[in-house]
């Protein structure tokens, strides 16, 4: 039976992305932190929420560094909210820490009093809540979600990419960020898919389907 | 086109059931949490939110499970407050499948526990609530108390300097209740959600006197609210989330529809 592999790294909403990969498909839905399982694993879900430091720190610490690098090369691979991020080479969150430099590019904190390019409205940052989703590329993924869906976010850093050919989709909040991540096997998205009811439910459904070429 | 201002119906659930007190008393049941959440997930809400009030610690237990056979149904973002006072309540909640967890007396009596919450676990997860009363005097400059255990207990802690202090600590979120407004229907305290969500870099959610669909503009045009909660116009189907939100945007507010 296809095995899908969500990482377990003891930081945050494992269970939520497990439960709404069940909920798509009868695929096996591993939560799990054993090297050799996510390796066998046809899919892998890099998942996360928290501080950055902690997130790698922890990657580090439970020798999932080098599996992530291969299987990131070799697998469908889906990097969710901060499992996205930790993918860049670096993040100016807690005064600067080096990531695993997957993609090249940098991750960004959300500027101080950001505002509104058209209201001038003040906005408030952790960026949380709805907003649109462009779909820049097309792609699996995001077979049957309609352009500039809804997804839900919760973030005060972004990802921001050497070149702009790997963005999948972008987002405006202040200024347009790069919400979804494309190379190769590898999708990355900014947004909770497991907390954007449908359209989330989909491209989870779309994952678990994908064969890894774009 | 951007960030959608959220509609967010709360939930207060004493031993694993939805209820609605108004001014804390008179309590009506709603019914069954989780065909509650079902509901209000199908009718396009942005949040959920629960408040344990169960009285007893022996049935603490009841909202882990409501969480659970939630969490594994609704696929939007949980909340869940009441009782969250050690980092190993809001590891449990986490667990669970909630979200974030809305803390309120613990963070009065030790503001370092929302300090720690918030390093251990991240802002995103950390709501403060404040549950806030008019304190000043006719012809005074508008003031605002922190109010304790369910609006009985005042703190002297100045809202606004409370509010400001919060987000130093580290919360990633403001549930703000006006206890004066809570359960009458009479509209939110716009002044003090205004002032709030001025002060404050991180997003606020009011909460206390939705009536009528009117008053949820009223929040987010006037008292400057990024999301809005309620409870009773939603439990007793006075109106849907989704006419709250197409009235919403019908009066310029920008929602999920």
């Amino acid at each position: 039976m296809a095995i899908v592999a969500v990482i377990d790294y003891g930081m945050g909403n494992l269970h939520s992305v497990a439960k709404a990969l069940g909920r798509v498909s009868d695929i096996r839905v591993e939560v799990t932190s054993d090297a050799s399982l996510i390796r066998r694993a046809d899919r892998v879900v890099l998942p996360g929420v928290g501080a950055m430091r902690d997130c790698i720190s922890e990657i580090k610490r439970l020798g999932l560094d080098d599996v992530i690098y291969d299987v990131a090369k070799t697998k469908p691979f889906l990097g969710v909210c901060v499992g996205m991020q930790a993918l860049m080479d670096f993040s100016e969150e807690n005064a600067g820490v080096e990531c695993l430099g997957i993609v090249p590019g940098s991750v960004k904190a959300f500027e101080q009093n950001l505002k509104d390019p058209l209201t001038d409205a003040v906005l408030k940052v952790p960026h949380m809540g709805w907003n649109q989703v462009y779909q820049a590329t097309k792609h699996p993924l995001w077979r049957d979600i309609p352009q500039d869906s809804r997804f839900y976010f919760v973030h005060s850093y972004y990802a921001q990419p050497e070149h702009p050919g790997p963005v999948a989709a972008s987002t405006s909040y202040g200024h347009p960020f790069a919400s979804a991540l494309v190379q190769d096997n590898i999708f990355a998205v900014q947004f909770h898919p497991e907390k954007s009811q449908q359209a989330g439910l989909t491209l989870y459904a779309n994952f678990v389907n994908w064969d890894g070429q774009c | 086109m951007g960030l959608a201002k959220r509609i967010i119906p709360c939930m207060d659930v004493d031993n694993g059931r939805v209820v609605k007190g108004v001014k804390f008393v008179d309590i009506r049941d709603a019914g069954d949490p989780v065909e509650i959440a079902k509901r209000y997930d199908k009718e396009g809400a942005d949040e959920l939110t629960f408040l344990d009030i169960t009285a007893s610690s022996d049935n603490r237990e009841t909202i882990v499970h409501v969480v659970q056979d939630v969490a594994g149904q609704v696929f939007i973002p949980l909340t869940v407050g009441g009782g969250i006072r050690e980092l190993t309540d809001i590891r449990r909640m986490l667990n669970a499948g909630a979200d974030k967890v809305a803390i309120n007396t613990a963070a009065v009596a030790n503001p370092e526990f929302v300090k720690k919450a918030a390093d251990r676990f991240g802002s995103q997860c950390i709501v403060v609530a404040i549950d806030a009363k008019s304190v000043s005097k006719k012809g005074e400059a508008p003031r605002w108390e922190i109010y304790t255990h369910g609006g009985r207990k005042a703190t002297g802690l100045d809202a606004l300097e409370w509010a400001c202090r919060m987000v130093q600590y580290g919360a990633g979120e403001i549930l703000l209740t006006s206890m004066d407004r809570d359960g009458t229907k009479i509209g939110f305290d716009i002044p003090l959600t205004r002032a709030i969500c001025d002060a404050v870099t991180i997003p606020v959610i009011a909460s206390g006197g939705v009536g009528d669909l009117r008053h949820l503009v009223e929040g987010v045009t006037e008292g400057h609210a990024d999301a809005v909660l309620a409870a009773s116009i939603f439990h007793f189907a006075e109106y849907s989330i989704g006419e709250a939100k197409r009235y919403m945007a019908e009066n310029g507010v920008e929602v999920r529809l």
